[in-house]
């Protein structure tokens, strides 16, 4: 049975949904990347991952569109990170525990929702698979990179998009000057609070589009905590990326592969406890903390909330 | 004198509005709860009393509201430590869940023993458990730098599926493995090494020793020296250093010691009210998610131990009481989940008036500020430094 893991189908069935389970990591970790490059560690993802998951569900369901399912996911993140942002912003609350605050919040609403408005579990159609013309017909590469749904194309788009916007803009400097130096930002005019709340307000988006990737385009479902955990796999792969983006992509792609073989283990019933199967990208996660954690430095003013001198 | 008179006096108003702080949080959310409750067409003063009587409606009532704090306030003075000395642990659900796993396995295997004894060694198995789960990312944050928020969520991820592994394979209930169900729990303790229960309820030792407990962390924080030395770094890293204390090794400690009461405090679920381990598959199968919810209620008890007594029974009473709001108007308990959330977000956010009035406190009296011990009721934000 070990050897079935090496034949090609296989390896290219492990391949594609590695490539497929990124896609919320990505969108989650991407949006981390930039709260926590402007000073600002949001542990609530997970919450917004779900309470996205949930709207993007449940209205597209309602009204038969997945696009409007995506924008109400976005809405609904967006609102959360709008609440975290002036509760840290403004409040100056300390953002670990506030963030848990917001995990928690999330976890419940979106369970009272499910439970309210969905009497019966169901199903949906999600995005359907774009076979790019032409790219996809390239024997296995074609499966694994070319045929996928567009949100995943889009979470791989957004990370060179992400690295252009935080490198290569005036934004990308201001958000990078308010994580490191926020003083030295205020003085030269950049208003730090409205940096942060651009920045918390985007990763809210993203997040919440990251639990629709996952209840409109990959499981097609929603279950209560149906993001067990992956939230707080995304802030952990931005610590895991260096706070790069070419990192976080790194760190998600390594997850997901590791995720994806766990899966075709068991799927192919080669006689590894599958709990224990699970636990493996956790165990790698710590590992690669571990190795990296001491040779990167963190943005400055990570988790300190600005104050001006008076 | 008049003046040092009025003095005093703004001064306690103000801190007696400081202690009030958490009051204010909770009734906010609630009343946020209130406005939910409105939108699911759930009248919310039916749906509050329901809660209420589920909590403390009868003598029975109140005493689950006892046993669902138990683990709350274990949880709670761990957090307390650790959060004291500066360090985020939110892995109270895994060090719950390996506490439970090492007490569990001391009751299965020395079934020879008194059953005293027994108790003893479970309920320390489970505070060592809980320790080396804990000790763990203590040891990655302290040697490695590795971030103890992302690495004890990690820890509980990998908890969860040690118990799922051990309950489904090694530790299975032998009349389970024949079955085809194959419920994740382990074989009934003997009946004599479940913890003696108090009064002809629910409510079992294991609520007397967490309130004892909290008195002993009370004087572990505030009148040892491995509490001071804990405080100090908590409190300003650089300048515990400066004077000359192995930082490393007190945020070690303050995460294994955190560790340590929530192992206890899973001890205390299987010895108290399963008398077996048993799981649904996930963590809160398991605990409950007392090992989230104790967070909320240290925080609101403003991270003392003593403090965390009634905020534990607060929570505590929230839980059971949502169950009974479940059955009588039909609002699903996790909206409780919902409000807890919002009272962690809303008592931290809260904490910005506490310090202010604070900086105000200080600059009025013109005391100086007392570099040592570390002022009570700062938690976290290391604002010492400027």
């Amino acid at each position: 049975m070990i050897q079935d893991l090496f034949s090609v189908t296989v390896l290219i069935g492990i391949l594609a949904s590695g490539i497929r389970l990124a896609t919320p990591y990505l969108y989650a970790a991407i949006g981390e990347t930039f709260g926590q490059k402007s000073g600002v560690l949001n542990l609530g993802v997970e919450g917004q991952m779900l309470l996205g998951a949930f709207a993007a569900f449940y209205v597209s369901l309602k009204t038969g569109s997945l696009w409007l399912g995506l924008l109400t996911a976005m809405l609904v993140g967006a609102l959360m990170g709008l609440a975290m942002a002036y509760v840290t912003v403004n409040l100056q609350a300390q953002q670990g525990i506030s963030g848990i605050g917001f995990y928690l919040f999330g976890l419940g609403m979106s369970d009272l929702l499910f439970q309210k408005l969905m009497p019966t579990v169901e199903t949906i159609r999600g995005f359907p698979k774009i076979h790019i013309p032409g790219l996809s017909d390239i024997p296995g590469f074609g499966q694994i990179f070319f045929s996928q749904n567009i949100l995943v194309y889009g979470a791989y788009l957004l990370v060179p998009f992400a690295w252009f916007v935080l490198n290569k803009t005036t934004l990308g400097l201001k958000i990078r000057s308010v994580g490191e130096n926020p003083d030295a930002a205020d003085s030269l005019g950049v208003s730090v609070a409205r940096i942060r709340y651009f920045t918390i307000i985007l990763g809210g988006t993203l997040s919440g589009i990251a639990g629709a990737s996952l209840s409109i385009a990959l499981l097609n479902v929603f279950q209560q905590n149906m993001t067990s955990g992956a939230g707080f796999i995304a802030v952990a792969l931005v610590y895991f990326g260096a706070w790069r983006p070419i990192g976080v992509l790194g760190g998600a792609l390594l997850f997901s592969m590791v995720n994806s073989l766990q899966l075709w283990i068991q799927v192919l019933g080669i006689p590894v406890p599958s709990d224990i199967a699970v636990m493996m990208p956790y165990v790698l996660t710590i590992l690669v903390l571990v190795a990296t954690a001491s040779k990167v430095r963190a943005p400055s003013a990570l988790t300190r909330p600005f104050e001006r001198e008076v | 004198m008049s003046v040092l008179k009025k003095r005093l006096q703004s001064e306690w108003i103000s801190r007696f509005f400081d202690s009030l702080l958490p009051v204010f949080a909770t009734l906010a959310a609630l009343l946020i709860g209130a406005v939910m409750l409105l939108f699911l067409r759930v009248n919310p003063i039916e749906a509050y009393a329901a809660l209420w009587d589920g909590a403390f409606g009868s003598p029975n009532a109140f005493a689950e509201t006892l046993v669902k704090a138990t683990p709350l306030l274990l949880v709670a003075l761990g957090i307390c430590i650790s959060f004291r000395g500066d360090v985020i642990n939110i892995g109270g659900e895994g060090q719950m869940i390996v506490g439970a796993v090492f007490a569990t396995w001391v009751g299965l295997t020395f079934t020879d023993l008194p059953g005293w004894l027994v108790i003893v060694l479970a309920l320390l198995a489970g505070f060592l458990g809980g320790a080396v789960w804990g000790g763990i990312p203590g040891f990655l944050k302290a040697y490695f730098r590795v971030n103890e928020i992302l690495s004890t969520v990690m820890m509980n991820a990998i908890a969860v599926q040690l118990m799922n592994f051990l309950l489904r394979g090694p530790m299975i209930d032998p009349s389970q493995a024949q079955l085809a169900s194959k419920i994740p729990q382990t074989a009934p303790l003997l009946d004599i090494f479940r913890l003696p229960r108090l009064v002809p309820t629910r409510l079992h030792l294991g609520a007397l020793i967490a309130v004892i407990l909290a008195i002993l962390v009370y004087i572990l924080l505030w009148r040892t020296t491995l509490g001071y030395r804990i405080r100090a770094v908590g409190h300003n890293l650089h300048a515990a250093r400066y004077a000359g204390i192995k930082v490393q090794r007190y945020v070690v400690l303050a995460l294994l010691l955190s560790g340590a009461f929530s192992g206890l405090a899973g001890a205390t679920q299987v010895y108290g009210v399963n008398y077996r381990m048993i799981t649904d598959g996930s963590a809160s199968g398991f605990t409950g998610s007392a090992g989230f919810n104790g967070i909320v209620a240290a925080l609101f008890g403003q991270l003392h131990p003593l403090w965390s007594i009634p905020a534990s029974i607060l929570f505590g009473a929230l839980l059971v009481g949502a169950n009974k709001m479940q059955r009588v108007v039909q609002v699903p308990s996790a909206l409780v989940i919902a409000l807890n959330g919002l009272v962690v977000v809303f008592v931290v956010s809260s904490e910005i008036w506490r310090r202010r009035r604070q900086r105000q406190r200080l600059s009025i009296g013109g005391v100086e500020e007392e570099p040592s011990p570390p002022t009570q009721g700062k938690a976290g934000q290391a604002e010492a430094g400027s």
